[in-house]
């Protein structure tokens, strides 16, 4: 009744690639990709996120209703975003 | 064993719906969490958009050895916590209080490296308002204002989060959590996590925005 139980396996196999990508965010920068250095660093962290959020933060076997207060969280998120930076993007100046 | 009764409020009906909205409070908490530094975050991309010069000069002062550990310790610590809540399902207290110990004392670790970070900050004169003495690029102290205050606000909720791991600690001491009861120690994670995440994406975009040859 107390939720789903991760196993110690999946716990450690996390933390293991999540270390991995960090080790990849720092080697990627150090090659020179132009403008898409960002585009990959933001890419890598996105990534690591999610696999936070579904099975650190358990969302993966959450309820219904968590997955929706988790996507609204990021809706809201990428609102306040793409709206702020189109602006600037389009001003011409 | 905990009496589980009495561990439901009454206005629930059994300790699974006590427990899912108890998430779910924390998730709603979180979401306005994700755009109070999401705010902080805009304000970076617009200003990043418009003096990439000025960012640039301003992270080759970063420490890019003592971030990428900083980095590596706040990972290790939500390791910890997962491991935590895993020990709590299993009735294993002892274990528990192991795992939020070395959430805690990985949290001190990064607070006194950033403290290091911070204070060489101080001495190179690179704090806007305070002792700021770069000659750089315009607007090159926007990179310095955002990185203070950006890092800054995840600091204090460091601080916070170390503050709640030590009233668990406090908590399973007194034997209040079972496999049946330890929703505390489940949302005191799911907050701990959310400081990791926003380490995550702070860590690329302020120490590593140009350092390739």
């Amino acid at each position: 009744m107390s939720g789903h139980h991760v196993s110690r396996r999946v716990y450690f196999a996390v933390g293991f690639a999540l270390l991995v990508l960090f080790l990849l965010t720092v080697g990627v920068a150090y090659i020179d990709l132009g403008p898409f250095n960002v585009v990959v660093a933001m890419a890598i962290a996105t990534f690591k996120a999610i696999l936070v959020v579904l099975y650190f933060m358990h969302v993966r076997y959450s309820s219904r209703v968590t997955w929706v207060f988790v996507s609204a969280s990021f809706f809201w998120l990428v609102i306040l975003l793409v709206l702020t930076l189109s602006d600037y993007a389009t001003r011409g100046v | 064993m905990a009496d589980n009764h009495s561990r439901v409020a009454h206005q629930f009906d059994d300790l699974a719906q006590q427990q899912e909205a108890s998430n779910l409070g924390m998730w709603a908490f979180l979401a306005t969490e994700v755009l109070f530094f999401g705010g902080m975050f805009a304000a970076y991309a617009v200003y990043r958009s418009l003096y990439y010069d000025a960012f640039v000069a301003g992270s080759q002062h970063m420490d890019v050895l003592l971030g990428a550990v900083n980095t590596a310790v706040l990972l290790l610590s939500s390791l910890t916590v997962a491991l935590g809540v895993h020990a709590v399902q299993r009735g294993n207290n002892g274990a528990l209080t192991r795992y939020l110990l070395m959430t805690i004392a990985l949290g001190a670790t990064f607070l006194v490296i950033k403290g290091f970070e911070y204070s060489h900050k101080y001495a190179e004169g690179l704090i806007p308002g305070v002792r700021f003495a770069l000659e750089g690029p315009d607007h090159v102290e926007l990179y310095f204002i955002l990185y203070f205050v950006m890092t800054g606000f995840h600091a204090l909720h460091m601080i916070v989060g170390i503050g709640i791991m030590t009233a668990m600690i406090i908590l399973t001491r007194k034997g209040r959590f079972s496999p049946e009861y330890y929703n505390p120690i489940e949302v005191s994670g799911l907050y701990w996590h959310f400081v990791d995440i926003v380490w995550i994406f702070l860590y690329p975009l302020f120490y590593l925005i140009q350092v390739h040859p």
